[in-house]
């Protein structure tokens, strides 16, 4: 019963999201007030029956009604509670509602957030919102419905796929959701903003925290999945360029030069055009991260599905988003003007290359990705381009970009002065270029230039990112009253950007210790047998068996001792689950904040030894310290003041709010 | 050319030399990096390149896996059922790696015809057939394994 009024909830949530697209659409067009209103109590709905779809699911789930063919696939009664509540979207059904459910909050948290947008404005980025509802759901209840129903019910169900039952894994994908489908709020406002043919600053300030809100989610997710995968498939890998990662990568490249370049469309009404452009790609791209995963296309621990039916669909969709929102772009867009003139060297100009590169970025990795399939599909041969490929043209590209962190906020709009700059960097540069010199010749690494370059970029961001930081009290404290004052004054945006360039500083720094200090060994291991790695002594104590609740497993004992000091005794474990019977690594891992002591069991051999993975990995928390650190910058940043107050001003005509600096160009229709 | 036109030819010079010098460090990775894949069949019959990294995927020969004293050096068969290969690798392999398993490994093909693996890769889900495989077996145009396959898949 509860599996069927999931489905009836999902069919009334799609007859609501019909209503919340097709009669504000119309509403703005012929500025019809009732019609317009419509758009809040309809999405308010949607979401309501999509919180009930879900809860049925869920239900079904903890109730382990193995009737329902998506719970039998995935879940099992020997599953542990909380993973059968992560089951939930540990398949392809489930995940896209999942992804459904996200939508409608995000929608929902629009309808609350946007009393101050003009009403016109408000009704079609709802609209435009319920329509990629109405993909999704239609998608759920044509292709892949999580409600089908198995008869007969087995016994028990198939389990959930052994990977996937990791702590990491119950917060990875709703994380990773949020900042996916959060992408569609810039989106919906630039489309918005596009059919009614204003784009001004102000649209500008309401995009910005929802790009940022959704960019922090975003950031939490990817650092979930490296943490998961660097903790779950013992490799001691954290980032593999899998195409998986590399979906949800692009969107966040790109999300990132839309935060900077709605900076500037704020602040200076430039770049208006390009940053309309970005917000249809940045959530272009997500949408492509779905079909890329979700199709089959890319075959993967997250790829469930590979009936062509339903990529079919999804790139239908696609090339419907993409492309009708492009062709609206290209209409439109030529008529917006852009104001704001600036020169070679000012702030502009820095946040332009910042978005060059960051772009390029994205794009280098999309040809990686989409290039093998592209040639698969066209029956040319099929090849596959490795991480080094990756690596070469990324790392060039953030360079220059990481450089561009301490230069940026430095510089000042319109115009600035290299003479100058350098004047207020110089000792920023010394101390980056010192640091980057010395540390190779202290410590011996294998890769010269890169621990230099790494350690230099990691120095000179964090400094120049805190000497900004100290520049903006300074220049609201010129009399020199208490210090706490100038604190308070400063807007908190700014100790969010401080906050999110540390944290860049803190990942380049993980990632150069992590590369160049780290340490491996694959070696045979006889019980009692020991060996050296990074200063530590690693002694093999044996292995025994071991019952889980729904797996039986091989612990091994790896005692770390360190000049005769016992610093920790590592527990690495094969697991096997009794379901599916696929053997699984544990990795047993010492973590501090300065090293992490990483072991994995192999495979055994004979005479009670295994084969053995060690890691000495310095720095390696740092890697996720950076991205949790840019997402505390990003909620500071949406907790502005600034925004709150603009959500308490009353509504105004569109395109007559102004903030910037000076007059806001009006575009033309 | 008035001074602003010409700051904005600068402006956009630079751009362009960096737009163009990013796509051809981007195009001389890609080159470097892309891996082409190889059946069985087609390794055995000369077509992979000697000294220059591939990939070659199949099922792993039932009985051909050999382990040196070390423990770790693992000599074993490859097959895409028309044609046989030999390989070897040092190292741990994945958890899924088993006799019968279809496997993709990338590495270089060593002068006596046995194949040097640097990576080992067999995904993690007992039903998984990399679609590569796969098709290597298919075109081996075995009818029963196609069959098998299908139920596989």
């Amino acid at each position: 019963m509860i599996p069927e009024i999931g489905q009836f909830a999902l069919g009334v949530a799609l007859c609501l999201a019909l209503v919340q697209t097709l009669v504000p659409l119309a509403g703005a067009q012929w500025s019809n007030p009732d019609w317009m209103a419509v758009a809040r109590p309809a999405a308010r709905g949607q979401f309501l029956f999509m919180v009930i779809a879900f809860a049925c699911l869920t239900y079904a789930f903890i109730s382990n009604d193995f009737s329902v063919l998506y719970v039998a696939e995935n879940s099992n009664s020997a599953l542990p509670l909380p993973y059968r509540m992560a089951a939930v979207w540990g398949g392809h059904e489930g995940s896209l509602l999942l992804w459904a459910l996200v939508l409608s909050a995000w929608t929902f948290a629009v309808t609350l957030c946007s009393r101050s947008l003009p009403s016109q404005f408000r009704a079609r980025v709802i609209a435009v919102m319920g329509l990629i509802s109405i993909g999704f759901i239609l998608f759920m209840l044509t292709t892949s419905n999580p409600f089908e129903r198995l008869f007969p019910a087995p016994a028990d169900g198939r389990d959930l796929n052994p990977l996937l039952q990791d702590p990491g894994l119950v917060i990875h994908p709703p994380m990773l959701y949020m900042g996916y489908v959060g992408m569609s709020v810039p989106f919906a406002f630039a489309i918005a903003a596009l059919l009614g043919g204003h784009l001004d600053a102000a649209w500008a300030r309401w995009s910005r925290p929802w790009v940022t809100a959704a960019w922090v989610f975003l950031t939490l997710g990817i650092m979930m999945g490296s943490w998961w995968a660097y903790h779950e498939l013992g490799w001691g890998g954290w980032w593999f360029w899998d195409p998986v990662e590399n979906a949800s990568f692009m969107p966040w490249l790109v999300g990132t030069a839309l935060i900077h370049s709605l900076a500037v469309t704020e602040k200076r009404a430039a770049f208006k055009n390009w940053t309309v452009l970005l917000a249809i790609l940045a959530f272009s791209l997500s949408l492509l991260g779905t079909f890329l995963v979700r199709s089959g296309v890319l075959v993967s621990v997250h790829a469930f599905a590979t009936d062509p039916a339903r990529g079919l669909f999804i790139l239908m969709f696609l090339t419907l988003v993409v492309g009708g929102s492009l062709l609206l772009y290209a209409w439109r867009a030529p008529k917006v003007r852009s104001g704001g003139s600036f020169e070679p060297v000012s702030r502009e100009t820095t946040l332009l290359i910042n978005n060059i590169l960051l772009v390029t970025a994205a794009a280098s990795i999309l040809l990686g990705t989409l290039y093998p399939i592209f040639l698969d599909a066209l029956g040319l041969g099929k090849i596959s381009v490795g991480a080094p490929y990756f690596a070469a043209v990324f790392v060039p590209l953030m360079v220059p970009l990481a450089f561009l962190i301490g230069v940026g906020p430095l510089a000042r709009w319109k115009q600035s002065r290299i003479g100058e700059l350098m004047h207020r960097l110089r000792f920023v540069l010394i101390a980056a270029i010192a640091a980057g010199v010395t540390l190779p010749l202290i410590v011996a690494g294998v890769n010269r230039v890169l621990i230099a370059v790494g350690i230099g970029l990691g120095t000179w961001v964090a400094i120049s990112s805190v000497m900004n930081l100290a520049a903006y009290l300074r220049r609201q404290t010129p009399h020199q009253p208490p210090i706490s004052k100038a604190l308070v004054k400063v807007p908190r945006a700014v100790y969010g950007m401080t906050l999110a360039h540390l944290g860049v500083g803190v990942f380049i720094v993980g990632v150069t210790f992590t590369s160049a200090f780290g340490v491996e060994h694959e070696l045979r291991m006889d019980p009692g047998a020991s060996a050296q790695l990074g200063g530590y002594q690693f002694q093999f104590l044996g292995a025994h068996e071991l019952e889980g609740p729904n797996y039986t497993a091989v612990r091994g004992r790896i005692e770390v001792t360190r000049d005769d000091k016992q610093i920790t005794i590592l527990h690495p474990e094969k697991r096997v689950y009794r379901v599916q019977t696929n053997p699984m690594t544990e990795a047993g891992i010492d973590s501090t904040m300065f090293r992490d002591l990483y072991v994995a069991l192999g495979e055994p051999l004979n005479g009670g030894a295994w084969g053995v993975r060690l890691y000495y990995k310095p720095f390696v928390q740092w890697l996720w310290l950076g991205p949790i650190l840019m997402a505390l910058g990003g909620v500071l940043a949406v907790s502005d003041r600034r925004y709150r107050a603009t959500a308490r001003q009353k509504a105004m005509p569109a395109g007559t709010i102004s903030r910037g600096p000076e007059p806001v160009p009006l575009t033309s229709r | 050319m008035t001074p602003k036109r010409k700051r904005r030819l600068t402006l956009i010079v630079v751009l362009i030399v960096g737009v163009s010098s990013a796509t051809a460090l981007a195009l001389y990775a890609f080159q470097k990096n892309m891996l082409y894949f190889y059946s069985p069949s087609q390794v055995y019959a000369g077509e992979a390149p000697q000294g220059h990294m591939f990939r070659v995927g199949g099922l792993v020969v039932d009985g051909s896996v050999k382990r040196e004293a070390d423990g770790l050096t693992v000599h074993f068969k490859l097959t895409d059922t028309a044609k046989t290969i030999p390989l070897v690798y040092t190292g741990l392999l994945p958890d899924l790696f088993r006799e019968g398993q279809g496997i993709v490994a990338s590495g270089t093909l060593g002068p006596n015809g046995v194949f040097h693996a640097q990576e080992v890769l067999a995904k993690h889900d007992e039903n998984y057939m990399p679609p590569e495989v796969a098709d290597a077996l298919k075109e081996a145009g075995d009818k029963s394994l196609d069959a098998a396959l299908v139920r596989k898949r």
